[in-house]
């Protein structure tokens, strides 16, 4: 069958996620064309802010690497303009003369910035900030010259201005209103702002129309509407975007203020998307990525032809981040003769909060420095609360105290989805929650916009107690405030998919992360989406990237797999072989009963693991290790069940399973016990006619006596009980947790009432077995992989 | 005391592998080479100052690596151990011409 032909237009942030959505959904499906006008590959528009700012370079913003596009055969023409479409005969035609014929066509421009049409805007030296080159240019421009202006006194104009002050020059900041981002902002939060930024060195030039950029051939001033005029060598304009619609326009589509499409992101013309800024949906055009990336999954999902009911428009939180400074509005902004308004501003601590009352409801607020305050303002306002019970349940409380304290069971905490304070504490006390992400698992709360999680958190710290306090407030490691579930909840919001994304996204301290975050997050990434994300073998410790443990003197130990400590006279015999030819220091018993040789050079790895020709035994990883067994009812006078046997298929099913921390299973056939599952992560042990799962034991630093988990009768029930606690355990641990440590944090009950529900567990197996279908075992994907062995194994040897 | 310095080819820049390190084996001495994420390449004594880990094994974050022994943290551009532990690590330095990637190594080394 031939492929599909898909062609995107824009090789943008809303348009590569499209394209990636597509390829997770149908692989080689489609012969996939993208045309980008920008000379490189798709990269993190966001992040162009903190290049300016200094605090990470282009090279970094990359989301795709080119590497990328050659791996799932997407043609990429960089640097090449789409110029015409002819819909009749659906072929594209670009500014080099290419022709392209399509059968689906997503349109992707993004969004123009607006450029104010002033004499004088065409000089050098004026520019806008919208991608890379502009972004080159202010800093080229800041090594030869000392004055900027800035026209736009909004979002964008202000990461400029904070910009081109790092990059050490003079900035003004010309601004049409009398005070800073008045779309977001009303006039006390916008001077409060000002006077911070002025604290930051900028400079303010408020209520000031530019009439004209003076200059010969470069920019040297510029002068307003009042005659006053300032000198300035660079000069940016940030005075908004507007989308990208001309190429549509041309072609004939339907266009508002973009290109109008359907909740399937269908334009008015058959075959034709559009997705990103320059769509129009509902009347609505985005300017942020969320909902843009959601518009890619959903016009995905379509193109693909799966059932989906489509894209039916985002909620927008308008919290805002500027140069560190805290500020937050939603709803009404402004007084009008039918509001009246509670403020409070507080000069000392420079903060400011204003709540706007409407027919005694709340309407709207603004808050500027401290913005602890502004989820659970959101709440109320989406829930149309009378100011009263604002009043009283801010009066209820002491300063440190939670907002959910004096809320009543009735009262929503998620507005998206209606779930209230009662129902979220009775699932905190009935299943045993003990983190946001539980919470959202089990009554949706959080589940869309997600502005209510701290609200949801403090109902937490009010139920558990300090409990949950220590437990949540841990932050993954110093590169980050944030907490293991705080970066899932965003990994799964933000559908993040690379640790560096990752990193860029939620503003990580540290460039590249450390060892500890490093490898902690490649977990996560693999667990959320265990096909999707690819694993990152430079985020690996030593032992996991090669494949077997490093010794103090730089040699390496090899375990192959000996399933349930069986083994055989052949196997035997190529161990002993192998370990004459390589001449291996020392052929040890390990503990986990099987045989270990010690002391191989890593460039004999490969070589080791090609004439053993067995699979790794995994001694090194975070994953399963050894599954100890009993003799069993096979030979053993007390035993009652096949122990070996039982062993075998645990370890065949979880090897190479990617967990938080090391696993290790024992299965007796009966309660002596002497594969010591007591201590086990996952302990079994064979009755008459039953068998019994214990978890959480450990036999190491911390020692712990295992939990009996589950009675069970089949074989079959034992692997799934296993898969079931197993997965429980990869979707809510921490990274490095064992499980001893985890079922003591969380208790065993929360953990039995989800794996004893029938559709939960069906739907932890299905996960699980989701997570097992990427595993390939890693010694023979090397010794096939020239790259790898030359990457990870060559060592050069020079003269 | 004047000393020499010998130019020694290490390998192709394309061939490697980024924010990963390699040895080269330099008679006696091992050298770890690095092609940082930025790009740039940096090589350094392949002999942690602790307890003698490899550290073309360890972990790349930026300009530092992680000893893959006891996670001591290494500046791979001026060799110095970051608080709380002390000390340092030789470093080269590194010359690219085209494709070709080469360190240059003061002829004591070599010697030695
Ligand atoms: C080879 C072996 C010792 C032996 O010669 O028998 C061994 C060797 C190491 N163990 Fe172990 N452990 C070995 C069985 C055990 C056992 C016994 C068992 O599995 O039945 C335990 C206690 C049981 C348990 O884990 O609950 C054990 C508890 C540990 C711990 C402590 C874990 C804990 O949660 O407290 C560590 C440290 C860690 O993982 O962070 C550790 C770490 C290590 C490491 C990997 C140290 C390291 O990180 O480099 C050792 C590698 C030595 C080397 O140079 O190759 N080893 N280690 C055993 C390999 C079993 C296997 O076939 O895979
Ligand atoms: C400095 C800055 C900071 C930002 N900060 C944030 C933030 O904090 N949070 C947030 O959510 N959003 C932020 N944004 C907005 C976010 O970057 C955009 O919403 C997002 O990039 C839009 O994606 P898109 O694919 O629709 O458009 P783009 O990413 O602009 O991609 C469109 C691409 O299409 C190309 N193109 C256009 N016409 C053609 C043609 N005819 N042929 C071929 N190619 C063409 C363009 O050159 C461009 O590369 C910021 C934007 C900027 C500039
Ligand atoms: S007990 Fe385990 S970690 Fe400790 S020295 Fe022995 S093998 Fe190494
Ligand atoms: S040998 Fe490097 S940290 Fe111990």
């Amino acid at each position: 069958m031939e492929k599909k032909k898909l062609v995107l237009i824009g090789n943008g942030m809303a348009g590569i996620r499209t394209i990636e959505e597509i390829l997770k959904l149908l692989p080689e499906q489609f012969d996939i064309t993208v045309f980008g006008k920008e000379p490189y590959p798709n990269y993190n528009r966001i992040q162009l802010s903190k290049v300016l700012q200094g605090d990470t370079e282009i090279s970094d913003i990359t989301l795709n690497e080119w590497e990328w596009y050659e791996e799932n055969n997407v043609r990429l023409y960089p640097g090449e303009t789409v110029t015409k479409i002819d819909k009749d005969n659906q072929i594209v035609f670009t500014d080099k003369g290419k022709e392209t014929s399509y059968d689906y066509l997503i349109i992707a421009t993004g969004s123009n910035p607006f450029m104010l049409p002033l004499p004088g805007a065409d000089k050098e030296g004026v520019t806008a900030f919208r991608d890379i080159e502009d972004c080159e240019k202010m800093i080229h421009a800041s090594k030869n010259y000392k004055r900027a202006a800035v026209i736009g006194g909004g979002l964008l104009g202000l990461e400029a201005a904070r910009g081109l002050l790092n990059l050490g020059m003079e900035v003004d900041v010309i601004h049409l209103s009398d005070f800073l981002m008045e779309r977001q902002l009303d006039q006390p939060a916008g001077k409060l702002l000002q006077k911070e930024l002025e604290s930051q060195g900028m400079n303010f030039l408020l209520e000031k129309q530019t009439a004209e950029i003076l200059g010969k051939k470069r920019v040297t001033g510029l002068r307003f509407n009042d005659g006053g005029k300032i000198p300035a060598d660079l000069v940016v304009m940030a005075v908004g975007i507007k989308p990208n619609i001309q190429l549509a326009q041309e072609t004939g589509l339907e266009i508002n203020r973009g290109i109008v499409v359907n909740d399937h992101m269908e334009t008015s013309i058959p075959n034709i998307y559009a997705v990103g800024e320059c769509a129009e949906h509902n009347g609505m055009v985005y300017g942020l990525v969320a909902p843009l990336y959601e518009q890619g999954q959903a016009l995905a999902k379509h193109i693909c032809g799966m059932n989906h009911q489509g894209y039916k428009g985002s909620v927008l939180s308008t919290q805002l981040k500027v140069s560190g400074v805290n500020v937050f509005s939603t709803g009404l902004i402004n007084e009008t003769d039918q509001t009246k308004s509670i403020k409070v501003f507080d000069e000392w601590r420079n903060t400011y909060k204003k709540i706007l009352v409407q027919d005694d409801k709340l309407a709207g607020a603004v808050l500027f420095g401290d913005t602890k305050e502004g989820t659970k303002l959101l709440s109320l306002i989406k829930k149309g609360a009378k100011v009263e019970d604002y009043l009283e349940s801010s009066q209820a409380q002491d300063d440190d105290e939670s907002i959910v304290v004096s809320m009543s069971d009735d009262e929503v905490i998620c507005g998206c989805n209606g779930v209230t304070k009662g129902t979220i504490v009775n699932a905190i006390k009935t299943q045993g929650l003990s983190s946001v992400e539980e919470v959202k698992g089990c009554t949706n709360a959080s589940r869309s916009c997600g502005t209510c999680k701290s609200l949801v958190s403090d109902l937490l710290t009010h139920t558990l107690g300090d409990e949950y306090e220590a437990n949540e407030k841990e932050s993954i490691c110093a590169c980050t405030d944030l907490s293991r579930d705080e970066v899932i909840a965003e990994i799964k919001e933000k559908h993040l998919t690379h640790s560096r994304e990752v990193m860029n996204v939620l503003g990580w301290k540290t460039e590249e992360g450390c060892s500890k975050c490093r490898p902690a997050l490649n977990y996560y990434l693999g667990m959320v989406y265990p096909k999707e994300h690819e694993d990152e073998r430079e985020s690996r410790f030593v032992n996991e990237r090669l494949h077997a443990n490093i010794q103090k003197d730089g040699t390496y130990s090899v375990v192959p797999r000996m399933y349930g400590g069986v083994t055989n006279a052949d196997d035997l015999r190529t161990i002993a072989d192998v370990a004459d030819k390589y001449k291996v220091g020392m052929i040890k018993l390990t503990g986990g009963q099987r045989i270990d040789l010690l002391g191989v050079k890593k460039e004999d790895l490969p070589l080791v693991w090609k004439d053993l020709g067995m699979p790794s035994g995994y001694a090194y990883g975070k994953t399963l290790r050894t599954v100890k067994t009993c003799v069993g009812a096979e030979f053993c006078r007390f035993g009652t069940q096949d122990s070996t046997g039982m062993g075998i298929k645990l370890e065949k099913k979880f090897e190479g399973l990617n967990t938080p921390h090391k696993v290790k299973m024992g299965v007796s056939a009966c309660p002596r016990n002497c594969a010591e599952g007591g201590i086990k992560d996952v302990g079994v042990i064979g009755l008459d006619g039953v068998w019994e799962v214990y978890v959480g034991g450990n036999g190491g630093t911390d020692l712990r006596k295992a939990d009996l988990f589950a009675k069970v009768k089949t074989e079959e029930e034992v692997l799934e009980y296993t898969a079931a606690f197993l997965q429980y355990y990869r979707e809510n641990a921490r990274y490095l947790e064992r499980t001893s440590h985890f079922v003591e944090r969380v208790g065993l009950e929360p953990i039995q009432e989800m794996v004893f529900n029938d559709e939960m567990r069906q739907e932890l197996c299905q996960r699980m077995d989701e997570a097992l279908s990427v595993y390939r075992e890693p010694w023979n994907e090397v010794i096939e992989s020239e790259t790898t062995l030359r990457d990870l194994y060559e060592k050069v040897n020079a003269k | 005391m004047e000393q020499t310095v010998k130019k020694v080819f290490v390998g192709n820049y394309s061939e490697l592998p980024e924010r990963l390190g390699k040895t080269v084996i330099l008679q006696d001495k091992e050298i770890a080479i690095f092609k940082l994420a930025s790009g740039d390449v940096r090589a350094i004594e392949n002999r942690c100052p602790h307890r003698g880990g490899v550290l073309a094994e360890g972990m790349v974050s930026g300009e530092h690596v992680f000893c893959p022994l006891h996670d001591w943290k290494i500046n791979i551009t001026d060799g110095l151990v970051q608080a709380p532990d002390e000390g340092c690590v030789q470093t080269f330095e590194v010359v690219k011409e085209e494709e070709q990637v080469f360190v240059l190594v003061p002829n004591e080394v070599t010697q030695s």
